[in-house]
């Protein structure tokens, strides 16, 4: 994999930025303007903000986050939660994000992803997907960050969301998420082989060894962490140079 | 002044906010008097080629755009911005471009097995350049400078003189910066590149053509 991305994803509740296990029991680990601040400085490659009640309360109400980010940090910017309609993703990218990132939205209507690629680009169009384990090899695809069950079969709708236009697949394991109990790669490989587009695997990293699995041994193009950043177990630069000493290739390291 | 062109198609804020940083004034408009007295253009744009094209009609802005390139003025195309100096696309079926760089835009190609050096279409993330030597404008940047890109399309030039930056994409030299007199069109985000980004932009402005 050449040069796999490391992303921040920064879940927000009421301006906070908050960090749950299994996306639930939620609690406030910092404020995202620092955070996000911080994290471009030690050469973060991306930043997802997700809007963690959106879709509960039917409305969105991170951009002005996004917003105040935009005006410092220069890297791309990925907003999911709550984003129903093409108006939806326009005030997201008037606000300095590049990407959206939908769930619930495209399950509800998966004829949506279509419609969103073909007005934004499928560069533009993250689908999110919260895997939720079911048995050997199987998965349920949750909605409304992790609250709602679907009965969509994981494997089955990744590949729906490709042809459907999407441009990037963000896959979060429901079940390891929190936890830095690690990656659950056997999620990640099937979806990898059923694929062509990027994916981004988040939800349990716990150290440096398991991002270099999910990229030497997953095939991963990206990777996203919350709590392994977010409590100082590891950080940008740190994971950037256990990378290195496996090989793998990331952008070199520049002050801001 | 600094114009950053407004047609409805691009990441304008990011932009908008990379000039702010650098203490650089500027001005956001469709209007062609304004287009016409620049001192410096930025062509930003993201989604689909034929679309942006449309946009730039709809807004009678093809016309002004040609006369300031005419007159000299320096432009700088980015993404979409700066596949639309070409002549034409491939992408949702043919359309013309601004035709300013001959050449066309086509697919990134892709190749199926797995590889250390394999990448996903569309292409996101950081690559590294490999900058011409004929290409003054991105002679402040270095091989640690690395920039962002997300894209499936990029740019063929018919004039290997055109070519300001490539980057090897599945085996293929892709150019993803092409220049032509005081024309640059990068086909990655500067403006989401770090502060790599931020010393090209501050380039483009201050350097005397």
């Amino acid at each position: 994999m050449l040069a796999p991305r490391l992303i921040a994803r920064l879940d927000i509740k009421s301006n906070n930025v908050i960090k749950g296990i299994h996306l639930e029991g939620l609690r406030v680990v910092g404020q995202p303007g620092p955070m996000a601040r911080g994290y471009y400085e030690n050469g973060i490659d991306e930043i997802i903000y997700m809007d963690s009640v959106a879709s509960l309360y039917g409305r969105n109400n991170i951009l002005p986050v996004v917003e105040e980010a935009a005006r410092e940090i220069f890297v791309p910017l990925t907003v999911g939660g709550g984003i129903r309609s093409v108006e939806d993703i326009l005030s997201a990218l008037h606000s300095g994000a590049d990407k959206v990132a939908i769930n619930t939205a495209a399950i509800a209507n998966p004829s949506f992803i279509h419609q969103a690629a073909r007005v934004f680009g499928s560069q533009c169009i993250v689908i999110s997907v919260e895997a939720k384990k079911r048995g050997n090899e199987n998965w349920e695809a949750l909605t409304d960050n992790g609250r709602e069950c679907t009965g969509v079969n994981v494997l089955d709708w990744v590949i729906e969301v490709e042809k459907l236009g999407a441009g990037e697949i963000l896959l979060t394991s429901v079940d390891s998420e929190g936890t830095r109990r690690g990656f659950d790669h056997d999620l990640f490989r099937q979806v990898r082989s059923l694929v062509e587009i990027p994916v981004i695997g988040c939800g349990g990293a716990g150290s440096p060894d398991d991002i270099i699995d999910a990229v030497k041994k997953d095939d991963l193009d990206a990777v996203a962490c919350a709590s392994l950043f977010h409590y100082g177990h590891s950080s940008p630069i740190e994971l950037r140079r256990a990378l290195k000493e496996s090989d793998i290739i990331t952008r070199p390291e520049i002050n801001p | 002044m600094i114009v950053i062109i407004d047609y409805g198609r691009g990441n304008l804020f990011s932009l908008s906010q990379a000039l702010k940083t650098l203490n650089k004034p500027y001005l956001v408009t469709d209007n062609p008097d304004k287009i016409l007295s620049a001192s410096r253009l930025f062509l930003p744009g993201v989604g689909a080629f034929g679309d942006a094209m449309d946009r730039l009609k709809d807004r009678n802005l093809i016309e002004p755009i040609h006369s300031a390139v005419e007159n000299g003025i320096p432009l700088l195309g980015i993404c979409v911005g700066c596949q639309i100096l070409l002549e034409k696309s491939e992408e949702f079926g043919e359309h013309a471009g601004l035709g300013l760089i001959p050449g066309k835009t086509v697919r990134l190609p892709n190749i199926k097995h797995k590889s250390k050096s394999r990448v996903r279409i569309p292409n996101v993330g950081w690559r590294a350049l490999s900058i011409k030597s004929h290409a003054p404008l991105l002679g402040c940047l270095n091989s640690d400078d690395w920039m962002y890109f997300v894209h499936s399309y990029a740019p063929s030039v018919k004039h290997s003189k055109n070519i300001a930056a490539t980057t090897n994409i599945n085996g293929l030299d892709v150019p993803v910066a092409i220049q032509s007199r005081k024309i640059l069109g990068v086909q990655f985000h500067p403006e989401k590149s770090g502060a790599s980004g931020l010393k090209l932009i501050a380039n483009f402005i201050e350097e005397e053509f």
